[in-house]
């Protein structure tokens, strides 16, 4: 039951903060909830598709599938990131302007639900390709064990949902003149953190092969194992031993969104 | 001088290894636990070990030290790289049965 609880847990908060974020990102856009919701069922069927055909997925492309499949879908959410980032440089303080104003209908975030909608998806759609394969093999067994795991499974979802929940309640507290601006920046740092993923999803599969030697050990610090590692590895990208090439994609990926959102927020020429 | 530098990087060329020299390691999943838990490999070279899963479910070969996440469905195969490693221990696990599924990759 503990481990069901811990694996459940685990991968409903990789994929809860990151739908806290966009939820905080979207805050008085009309019909988030339905983009939101969308998203995640769309992910949860992804999913258990993914799960079923684990066993193809991985044996194509001389068994470096699944990575392949991993790298692509994460840099899918990075493109998505970087568009709504670069859409909202030019649009956050339009938005601003509307939370501030009364009843808090920011009509101009509609445009950018879709492309969040996506990251949703492939967020609950690699973790829970996790959680199904893992609840399956324990329901396959049958007896009672089962049982308490469905149980711990529960439980661990609610607490993922909570910590995810209470992030999202922290980001409201901010005031909503600097809400965007801060939901930017995370999403800028959370786009680079999946960037630097995606790199070593195509360096195990033979992908990429340069650049793979250790830059820094701060094991001592923070490990990748620990709740605080997990969480942050989830929200910046944080990893105890990067090497060269993820630290490329990372700094690469924020300078590209940055100088984007800076061309895109540039005056226009009279 | 020429010469010299030439002959340096014939040599060169001939020192460097072919990407993947030694035979993949083979390790058995059964019954939710390694065999071998421990595998030797050769410290700065990239190796491959060959994973078998005998059991039924599914199980993620997982280590954050080797920065390896790879779901291996039931009666099914995986050959996973290992990037060239420094001296030293690195644990893995099978992510969806850790209390058995237990290993160390010892590079030297």
């Amino acid at each position: 039951m503990i481990s069901a609880l811990i694996i459940v847990f685990r991968e409903v908060i990789e994929a809860g903060l990151i739908v806290g974020i966009v939820l905080a990102a979207t805050t008085g856009v009309p019909g988030r909830g339905r983009a939101v919701a969308l998203g995640v069922g769309a992910g949860v069927l992804g999913a258990c598709l993914v799960a079923a055909f684990a066993g193809e997925i991985a044996n194509l492309f001389q068994g470096s599938g699944q990575e392949l499949f991993n790298a692509a879908i994460l840099l899918l959410a990075v493109a998505m990131l970087t568009w709504h980032n670069v859409w909202m440089a030019s649009h956050g303080r339009e938005m601003a302007r509307e939370l501030k104003a009364a009843g808090h209908q920011v009509k101009t975030g509609e445009r950018t639900l879709a492309a969040l909608s996506i990251v949703v998806g492939v967020a609950v759609l690699r973790e829970g390709s996790e959680v199904v394969l893992f609840l399956y093999g324990i329901a396959a067994q049958g007896g009672t064990s089962a049982v308490a795991m469905v149980a711990g499974g529960g439980l661990g979802l609610v607490g993922g949902a909570v910590v995810s929940a209470l992030m999202y309640f922290g980001l409201l507290k901010i005031p909503a003149g600097k809400l965007f601006q801060v939901t930017s920046g995370l999403i800028t740092l959370l786009a680079a953190g999946m960037a630097a993923q995606a790199v070593i999803f195509l360096q195990n599969g033979g992908w990429l092969e340069f650049l793979t030697g250790t830059v820094w050990d701060s094991g001592w610090l923070i490990q990748d194992d620990s709740l605080a590692g997990r969480m942050l590895h989830t929200l910046i990208g944080y990893s105890q031993a990067p090497n060269g090439a993820q630290l490329v994609a990372y700094g690469a990926t924020v300078a590209m969104i940055l100088v984007l959102m800076r061309l895109v927020n540039a005056p226009k020429p009279a | 001088m020429k010469r010299l530098l030439l002959g340096l990087v014939m040599t060169a060329a001939y020192a460097v290894p072919p990407v993947w020299a030694d035979e993949p390691v083979v390790v058995h999943l059964k019954n939710h636990k390694f065999s071998p838990s421990v595998i030797k490999v050769k410290a700065n070279k990239p190796s491959m070990i060959t994973l078998y899963n005998d059991d039924d479910g599914a199980d993620e070969f997982d280590s954050s030290s080797l920065k390896v996440e790879r779901v291996v469905p039931g009666h099914n195969k995986a050959n996973i790289r290992i990037r060239a490693l420094a001296p030293g221990k690195y644990p893995f696990m099978g992510e969806f049965h850790a209390a058995t599924a237990q290993g160390v990759v010892i590079a030297e």
